[in-house]
C-alpha cells in the first residue's frame, strides 16, 4: 500500500482561510474482527483515508458545500452501549402500524437487536449486522463487501469503510421472493458522536425484496454535532428485483456524508425511493449502474428542509450496456434560511444504445431567504438514446392561493395543502402509508412553526 | 334575512379606476343578473367582492349584515358566508376534488362559533356523492387533482360542486356560462336553481343572456364604465339579447374632455 504523504491539503493551506483538521480517530478505532480478511478490508482503508485530503470547495462535486464548520476534532465513536436511549416508537413503524414484515434490524445508539422469520432463514436469507456476519457469514460478507462501493473514493467513504461498527448485511438468495418489507432503523443519539454504517443489500438472480432502512437521531444539545458516516451497497441480480426505500430523520445537528451505489445486472429492476428531512448538512452521492442489457431503475427523492439546513444530494444514473432505463425525479420544498443542491448526471457509455433515460429535479421556494440549485447533466456517448432531462425551481403561486382562501381554507392550511400537493406524484411512488402519513406531519409540524 | 350591500364602491387596478361608485343590495332568495359589455368592470366587482389583494377599494364599501368586509381576508369572507364561482379556476397539482372540499368544510367548521368537529368521512362521501349526483358528475372526480387538465365545462361544474358544497349565503358567480356549450350551461344553470332558495342569494355576471333563460333572475343589471346604469327585471336582459350593448354605449359614454 502506498503510504504517500498528506501533503494535498496542506498545500492547499496557503491559498484558504483555514483548513479542518483531521479526525481524533485512530488506527486503534477500527472495530476488530476475527475474521483476517474482513480487518484487511478495514485497515486498508484506513491507510486510503488517512492518504486523502478533506474535499474541499475547489472539487467540483462539492462546490456548493462548505464543509469547513465541521468540528472534525470533537467527535468520539459512540461507544456506551450501556445507556441506550429507547428510540421513538414512531421511528420503529415506519410501515405502518400492525402491518406485518419479514424481518427487522435496530443498530446505532441502541442494543442492536435483529429478526427474521423463520421462513426466511430456512429458505437461506440472512438478515443480520456486521458482528454476526464476521462470527457466522464470513465468507459470504468477504465475498461481497466493497464490490460496489470502493473505500477509496473519498476520505469520507474510506473511513466508514474503516470504521463502519454498525453494518446491515441483507442476503437474499436466488429466486427467493420476500412479501413483506424487512426493516432497519439506524438510531444516533448524544453529543460529539460519530456514527459509522456500512448497509449491504445482495439480491441474487430471480429475487425480490422490499427493504425500508431509516436514520434518525435525537438532538441532545444543538450547539454539539453529530457526524453521521455510511456507505450503502446494493446489488440486484439478474431478473430479480428490489425496493429499497431510504429515509433520513436525522437531528439538526447531525452532519451526514454518504456514498450509495446500485449496480442492476440483466432485466433486473431497483426501485428507489429517498426521502430527505433532517440533518444540519448532507453530502450524499447516490449512483445507479445498469451493467446489463435491460436492466432498469427509477429513483424518486424527496425532501423537506428549514431553518439553516443545507442537504446536497449528487445522483448519477450510468447506462453502461444496451436497452437499459433509468428514471429519476426528486421533488424538494425549502423554507427558512435553508438551501438544497441536486446535481444530476446521466452518463450513457459507448455503445450503451437504446438507452432511455429521465431526471427531473422541481424545487418549491418557500420563503426568500432559502434557495435551491438545481443541475442537470448529460454526457452521452452512444447513438439511437433517448435522454430528457429538467430542473424547476419555482414558488407558490398567488393565484393558487388566492383560491384556496376564498373557499375559506385559511392561509397556513392553504400553503401546506399546496406543498404536499407539489409532493403526492412522490408520495404516490410509497408504497406505505406509515410513511406519507409521517411526512405529511412533518411537513405540517415544519410549516406550522412559520 | 342576510343581505349584501356594496355602498358607492370605488376600486383601481394599479391607480387606473375600474370601478367608479357602485351600489347593489342583494338579499337571500334574489337572484340578481349583471350584465354589460367586456370591460366594465364585472370581473373587478366579483374579485373585489372576495378580498383579492390586486383590487385597491379607493371609497365605498362592502356590507355584509350592516358589518363592512373590507378589513376581512378573502378565507374570512369565505367563513362569513361570500363564495365565488371562478371564471378561470385555477389547478392545483396534486390536491384532489375531494381532499380540497373537505378541507374547505372542515375550515368552516372549525372557524364556526361555537366550533365544530370535523365532517366523518362517511358523511363528507354521503354529501358529496349527493351533490355530484346533482350536477351529474361521475364519482371518479372526487379523486382527481382539481382542475387539473378538466375541460372549460368540467371546471365550471367543479366551481358549482363547491358552491353545493359549502352552501354559502351569496354566491356571486363570474362569468361560469363563459366557454361552454349549451349543455353545459343547462346542467350547471340546473345546479344552481336547485342551491337557490330561502338561504341563498345569487349575484350572476354574464355578457351573454342565455344563462339566463336557465336561471331566472328576480333583477337585472346593466353594468357600464365602472357603474350600474339601468336596472330592471328580466325584460331588460331580452332587450340586451336583441340590441345588443350599442345603444348603452350611446346613452351612458362619457363625453370625452378635449
Amino acid at each position: 500500500m502506498s503510504t504517500a504523504p498528506k501533503i494535498t491539503v496542506r498545500k492547499r493551506s496557503v491559498t484558504r482561510q483555514f483548513e479542518l483538521s483531521e479526525f481524533k480517530f485512530t488506527k486503534q478505532d477500527i472495530p476488530q474482527t476475527s475474521d483476517e480478511r474482513i480487518l484487511k478490508y478495514r485497515q486498508d482503508a484506513w491507510e486510503s483515508y488517512e492518504n486523502l485530503p478533506f474535499p474541499t470547495l475547489k472539487d467540483e462535486a462539492w462546490r456548493r458545500t462548505d464543509i469547513r464548520n465541521l468540528r472534525t476534532e470533537s467527535f468520539t465513536l459512540w461507544q456506551d452501549k450501556g445507556d441506550p436511549v429507547r428510540s421513538p416508537d414512531r421511528f420503529m413503524d415506519p410501515i405502518t402500524v400492525g402491518e406485518e414484515r419479514s424481518g427487522q434490524l435496530i443498530s446505532g445508539a441502541v442494543e442492536d437487536a435483529h429478526w427474521i422469520t423463520p421462513e426466511l432463514e430456512n429458505a437461506g436469507v440472512i438478515f443480520c449486522d456486521f458482528q454476526t456476519a464476521e462470527k457466522e457469514y464470513p465468507d459470504l460478507l468477504d465475498r461481497l463487501i466493497g464490490q460496489i462501493v470502493s473505500p477509496n473514493e473519498d476520505k469520507f467513504t474510506a473511513l466508514a469503510a474503516a470504521l463502519a461498527h454498525d453494518g446491515v448485511l441483507l442476503y437474499v438468495p436466488k429466486n427467493v421472493t420476500i412479501n413483506d418489507p424487512i426493516h432497519s432503523l439506524y438510531w444516533g443519539y448524544g453529543e460529539d458522536q460519530a456514527f459509522f454504517n456500512h448497509i449491504l443489500v445482495w439480491v441474487e438472480e430471480g429475487a425480490k425484496v422490499t427493504f425500508v432502512h431509516e436514520s434518525a437521531s435525537l438532538v441532545q444539545n444543538e450547539q454539539r454535532q453529530l457526524l453521521h458516516d455510511g456507505i450503502v451497497e446494493l446489488y440486484v441480480g439478474k431478473n430479480a428485483r428490489l425496493n429499497f426505500v431510504e429515509l433520513q430523520s436525522w437531528g439538526k445537528n447531525v452532519w451526514s456524508f454518504t456514498r450509495e451505489r446500485a449496480r442492476v445486472m440483466a432485466d433486473a429492476n431497483l426501485e428507489w425511493i429517498f426521502g430527505a428531512m433532517g440533518t444540519h448538512l448532507t453530502k450524499n452521492f447516490s449512483d445507479i449502474d445498469l451493467v446489463e442489457p435491460g436492466a432498469s431503475a427509477r429513483m424518486s427523492g424527496f425532501y423537506f428542509t428549514s431553518g439553516d439546513q443545507h442537504l446536497d444530494h449528487d445522483t448519477q444514473q450510468n447506462h453502461l450496456a444496451p436497452n437499459t432505463t433509468s428514471d429519476l425525479l426528486y421533488k424538494g420544498a425549502l423554507m427558512d434560511e435553508s438551501r438544497s443542491v441536486w446535481q444530476g448526471m446521466i452518463y450513457v457509455a459507448p455503445g450503451a444504445i437504446g438507452t432511455d433515460g429521465y431526471q427531473a429535479n422541481r424545487n418549491l421556494i418557500l420563503s426568500k431567504g432559502s434557495q435551491a440549485d438545481s443541475i442537470p447533466g448529460l454526457e452521452i456517448l452512444a447513438d439511437d438514446v433517448r435522454c430528457t432531462h429538467g430542473a424547476t425551481v419555482g414558488k407558490i403561486d398567488e393565484d393558487e392561493i388566492f383560491y384556496l382562501l376564498s373557499r375559506g381554507i385559511p392561509r397556513k392550511e392553504a400553503e401546506q395543502l399546496i406543498v404536499m400537493g407539489f409532493f403526492a406524484p412522490i408520495m404516490a411512488r410509497i408504497p406505505f402509508e406509515g410513511v406519507q402519513n409521517r411526512f405529511a406531519n412533518a411537513v405540517k409540524e415544519k410549516m406550522a412553526d412559520r | 334575512m342576510q343581505e349584501l350591500i356594496i355602498k358607492n364602491l370605488q376600486v383601481s387596478i394599479e391607480d387606473t379606476q375600474i370601478i367608479k361608485g357602485l351600489n347593489l343590495t342583494l338579499r337571500q332568495g334574489e337572484v340578481h343578473a349583471i350584465m354589460g359589455p367586456n370591460g366594465t368592470g364585472k370581473s373587478t366587482l366579483a374579485y373585489t367582492i372576495m378580498g383579492h389583494p390586486k383590487y385597491d377599494v379607493t371609497g365605498g364599501d362592502i356590507l355584509l349584515n350592516g358589518k363592512s368586509v373590507l378589513e376581512m381576508a378573502p378565507d374570512e369572507r369565505s367563513r362569513a358566508g361570500l363564495f365565488l364561482a371562478f371564471q378561470y379556476p385555477v389547478s392545483i397539482p396534486g390536491v384532489t376534488v375531494a381532499n380540497f372540499i373537505r378541507t374547505a368544510i372542515n375550515s368552516q367548521r372549525r372557524h364556526a362559533a361555537p366550533p365544530q368537529e370535523d365532517i366523518s368521512v362517511l358523511d363528507f362521501r354521503k354529501m358529496l356523492k349527493s351533490k355530484m349526483d346533482l350536477l351529474e358528475m361521475d364519482y371518479t372526480f372526487g379523486g382527481r387533482y382539481l382542475n387539473e387538465g378538466f375541460s372549460g365545462g368540467e371546471k365550471k361544474r367543479t366551481e358549482v360542486l363547491q358552491l353545493a358544497a359549502l352552501e354559502p349565503a351569496f354566491a356571486i358567480l363570474d362569468e361560469t356560462d363563459s366557454g361552454l356549450d349549451i349543455d353545459a350551461i343547462r346542467i350547471v344553470s340546473e345546479g344552481v336553481n336547485a342551491l337557490k332558495g330561502p338561504n341563498m342569494g345569487a349575484l350572476v355576471i354574464t355578457h351573454y343572456q342565455r344563462i339566463l333563460n336557465y336561471i331566472k333572475p328576480d333583477f337585472v343589471h346593466i353594468m357600464f364604465d365602472g357603474r350600474i346604469v339601468e336596472s330592471g327585471g328580466e325584460e331588460l336582459a331580452l332587450k340586451l339579447e336583441d340590441e345588443g350593448y350599442d345603444w348603452v354605449r350611446e346613452k351612458y359614454v362619457q363625453p370625452q374632455s378635449v
